[in-house]
């Protein structure tokens, strides 16, 4: 199921304005890798790159190379669709479909892939909805709006839906920033189940939080207002929070940073 | 790490309303009064319009509801709104059918499909047309229209009579039917049902619209999933700000309907009225009497406006995220 | 629901694609598929015989979507096909209502010119008979401003203060019925409006009335809910904290209002104004029952008869002859100007004095 990622010589636009510069990289599949760095260093543009959502915004334009297992992200005859139903992703504030149930929320990316049956979709919707540890919260109530749960809840329901249809690779961008401690709490666990299936690559200011959490830790920083944001250093999660390679790397996990 | 707007420590301003001054009591009396007047005034509309068309329809020796003629001036008087609300009804409904789903793709287009530099000029000409005044789309109806829908009209007249309401009596007659009638309409409320729908969509969270690209949604899918259950209720009323124009519209229907008391259901046939035309063509030639059996049709066009509108900001209301409706 | 028994089945797939490439359409294709589209519409139009170039678009345009699908469904496969088709209906859209309003611009610039000049614009239709070319449209341009004129001044203050009351101090059930019938009062239909300040002629004075001033109190009824809809937006925009900022150095709130609140709109509000003016300089129906219209110039509003353009339009219509017709082309033109104009310099006093709050 999980697939590695290959970064190689990335870089994103927002129209004449370089975001990330030059990025290479390699994640590991059935392994978390977070992303930490300053606000503004574009390490939520770099995910974003990794399912082609970037050129969604107005402007938006990457240069450079992702492979997923060899294939070319950036390929002419790769549809972005393909792309992103192959690369799920979860966003900063949680967004279930406002106008849907539970239930259909879970089930809306199955539809778009073409699984029509109620049995099959039942199925589904429930093993993802276990996966995503809210199964025993809402089993009773499948049918209430999606936007009737609390903040974690919704979370977790977005973090079944992109399941649901099963990809290769998760991206969480900052999943809980929005969430109280306990809801974090929650996801947190959730994210250590997930990896046995999903690469996952999170972004996160929360340092403790990736330490918690990931394998290997990618640190961003910029040089300034208005430079493009650069991957400083790639390491074993351990390592960069013990004895990280680069001097920037210290001074910003040890809060000496700016 | 994340900037955190701190709050102004001030404390808030202490409002020293225990004394109120002079003009400030004149002040608000004014603006309160202007509040209520307006209401007044919406009062009045109704009351004198029912107090005019009361006499009339008690004088009326026909039915006011079923009758198909308008003719006040007989002894005794006989006119009836049976031809007059089939008109305006069945014209409206033929440009809600074209202009809804016409506008709602404008809408999209200029929100989701046009290169981004396009988007916000082909709005600001939208807004514009919404101000070409009703008699020059008249005008154009009766001397472009008209002749242009002929041969249309032939066609359809030819392939699809059998569904009866394509049938044409006189193959030969001008295009000055309710059809027409119906297409000129859907022109005119095209812009005011493009605008609001498209405020509407342009306030679809960009967050929900994400969710489904990362689904793995085609565009469309995106809207379909995303956009149109969320833009729904603002694009009906949207739609029905629209119709309450396409009933009320006077001058365009005057000028290209050729009108006659009769009820049909081939709607190319050149026969049929609405409320507004009714009255601007009875107008001249009616004495007072007839004037009042006219305020009595019109009262019946306010009223059903009044209530199309009057759901049409009932639904927007529900919708506290909506606010713009202007116009 | 039947979730109890699925644990012991196996899981079905959900369909993935096996490789992120495709085949894909170039991206040329939609523009060829239209052009191959309108040839075969056009062919087909042509060898049918069929006279309406209306006919021959709607054959081109279902051709379009037709092909759209078809082609994409076999090289890219369904959805992307619908999307395809999609894309192609809100692209079509878009067309098909370009060209009626093309067409309406072009029309009547193109016939408005052939008798618009300084002779039209100066003088009335005094001593022209219907079927003569010349005259003008001079009294229906006075009895236009004049109504307006006279419309603007009654609805403008009322409207304002209306929109002060339920922006500043509205908060109880009046606000809200105010509210409510602002938004109806937009829907009533402009021949009501007329209608109304009919019968009130005929209650309160006993006659029909034949004065501009008839026309302006319908106009102004027309115009109110639009001006107060307008500035109550615009005064929504002005930040709470000038208005705290202001109360908090002891000025009261009445001089808060005039002093600091509407200065802070008033670009936004004359737009509003302006824009109303426009929608208003356009309306006949009231026109027609209440001023009847005129041949001759008449400068006094308050009494006898009166023109004004779009009524004038409406009238040249009616006499159904080619002099005529041109006049009402003409007088289109001149009424279309005005009208675009307005809003022209409406937009433009927005832009310039839109509220600078930042973000």
């Amino acid at each position: 199921m999980a697939k590695r990622i290959d970064v190689s010589g990335l870089s994103a636009f927002y129209g004449t304005h370089r975001a990330i510069d030059d990025i290479s990289m390699t994640v590991e599949p059935r392994s978390v890798t977070a992303f930490i760095g300053p606000s503004g260093c574009g390490k939520s543009t770099f995910l974003r790159t990794l399912n082609r959502m970037h050129e969604v915004t107005p402007g938006g334009r990457v240069e450079g190379k992702v492979l997923l297992d060899d294939e070319n992200l950036y390929a002419s005859n790769v549809d972005p669709v393909t792309v992103r139903r192959t690369v799920g992703m979860v966003f900063q504030r949680p967004n279930p479909f406002p106008t849907m149930s539970i239930y259909d929320n879970v089930a809306a990316g199955l539809k778009l892939n073409g699984v029509r049956k109620k049995g099959e979709l039942d199925t589904i919707v429930e093993k993802s909805l276990k996966g995503a540890n809210l199964w025993n919260e809402v089993k009773d109530r499948l049918n209430r709006p999606g936007s009737g749960l609390s903040g974690g809840q919704q979370q977790r329901l977005c973090i079944a839906r992109a399941i649901a249809v099963e990809p290769q690779v998760l991206l969480m961008d900052e999943p809980c920033s929005a969430l109280d401690p306990i809801s974090t709490l929650a996801i947190e666990d959730l994210i250590g189940e997930l990896k046995s299936r999903f690469t996952i690559v999170i972004v996160t200011h929360n340092m403790q939080q990736a330490a918690r959490v990931s394998d290997r830790t990618a640190f961003f920083n910029l040089a300034g207002v208005g430079q493009p944001g650069k991957l400083i250093e790639i390491d074993e999660t351990e390592r960069i929070f013990s004895n990280p390679s680069v001097q920037a790397t210290e001074d910003y996990i040890s809060g000496r940073f700016g | 790490m994340t900037t955190i707007e701190t709050p102004p420590a001030a404390a808030p301003p202490r409002k020293a309303a225990t004394v109120t001054r002079a003009g400030d009591r004149v002040f608000a009396a004014m603006s309160r009064g202007s509040g209520i007047l307006l209401l007044v005034v919406m009062a009045a509309i109704a009351v004198f319009l029912t107090v005019r068309a009361a006499s009339a329809i008690s004088k009326d020796h026909g039915n006011f509801l079923t009758t198909f003629e308008w003719t006040p001036s007989l002894n005794p008087p006989v006119f009836g709104i049976a031809v007059l609300a089939y008109g305006t009804v069945v014209s409206s409904i033929i440009a809600m059918l074209i202009a809804v789903p016409i506008a709602l793709g404008i809408a999209l287009f200029i929100t989701h499909y046009a290169p981004r530099r396009l988007g916000g000029p082909i709005a600001y000409v939208i807004d514009l047309l919404a101000a070409v005044p009703s008699i020059i789309y008249g005008l154009w109806g009766a001397l472009f229209l008209v002749p242009h829908l002929k041969g249309l009209n032939l066609w359809l007249d030819n392939y699809l009579s059998w569904t009866v309401i394509f049938h044409k009596s006189d193959p030969n007659s001008a295009a000055r039917s309710l059809f027409t009638v119906g297409i000129l309409l859907a022109i005119m409320i095209l812009p005011i049902i493009t605008n609001v729908s498209r405020e509407v969509i342009n306030q679809v969270p960009k967050m929900h619209q994400e969710a489904a690209l990362a689904l793995g949604a085609t565009r469309w899918e995106v809207i379909r999933l995303s956009v149109l259950p969320f833009a729904r209720s603002g694009v009906i009323s949207a739609s029905m700000l629209g119709l309450g124009r396409a009933l009320g519209e006077t001058m365009a229907v005057a000028t290209v309907l050729s009108a006659s008391p009769v009820l049909s259901a081939h709607i190319l046939d050149p026969v049929g009225g609405t409320f507004s035309q009714n009255i601007v063509a009875k107008f001249g030639e009616a004495d007072e009497f007839g004037r009042d059996a006219l305020i009595a049709s019109g009262l019946v066009l306010f009223v059903i406006t009044l209530l199309v509108n009057g759901a049409a900001r009932l639904i927007i209301a529900r919708r506290k995220e909506y606010s713009g409706a202007n116009a | 629901m039947s979730h109890a028994s699925s644990d012991a089945k196996p899981t079905p797939r959900v369909p993935a694609p096996d490789k992120l490439s495709s085949r894909r359409l170039p991206r040329w294709s939609p523009l060829a598929i239209a052009v191959g589209a309108v040839a075969i519409g056009a062919a087909i139009g042509a060898g049918a015989g069929l006279s309406s170039h209306i006919q021959w678009g709607l054959i081109a345009l279902a051709l379009f979507v037709l092909g759209s699908y078809a082609i994409t469904a076999r090289v890219e496969g369904t959805r992307q096909a619908k999307d395809r088709v999609a894309t192609s209906l809100i692209w079509s859209s878009f067309v098909v209502a370009v060209i009626p309003l093309y067409s309406l611009v072009q029309t009547t610039i193109s016939k408005g010119v052939k008798v618009l000049d300084g002779t039209f614009l100066t003088h009335s239709m005094n001593n022209v008979l219907t079927i003569q070319p010349g005259g003008g449209v001079y009294h229906a341009i006075i009895g236009t401003l004049e109504q307006v004129g006279i419309a603007t001044v009654i609805a403008a203050p009322i409207g304002i203060l209306t929109a002060v009351y339920l922006v500043e101090y509205g908060r109880g059930t009046l606000a809200k019925w105010v509210t409510f019938f602002v938004d109806v009062m937009t829907g009533v239909p402009s021949i009501v409006a007329g209608l109304f300040i009919l019968s009130l002629w005929f209650v309160l004075v006993g006659s029909a009335p034949a004065s501009g001033f008839a026309g302006s109190l319908a106009l102004a009824i027309l115009m109110l809910p639009v001006v107060v809809r307008s500035t109550e937006e615009m005064l929504k925009l002005v930040p709470n904290e000038l208005r705290e900022a202001s109360l908090a150095l002891g000025v009261p709130k009445w001089r808060t209002i005039t002093k600091v609140v509407i200065p802070t709109a008033i670009g936004g509000i004359t737009t509003g104004v302006m824009l109303a003016i426009s929608r208003i300089a356009g309306e006949s129906a009231p026109i027609a029952l209440l001023v009847f219209g005129s041949n001759l110039i008449n400068t006094n509003p308050f009494s006898g008869p009166q023109s004004s353009l779009p009524y004038y339009i409406y009238q040249q219509y009616g006499n159904g002859n080619d002099p005529s017709y041109n006049r009402a082309w003409a007088a289109a033109l001149v009424l279309i100007a005005f009208v675009m104009i307005l809003n022209a310099v409406a937009r433009g006093i927005a832009r310039w004095k839109a509220p600078k709050t930042g973000r």
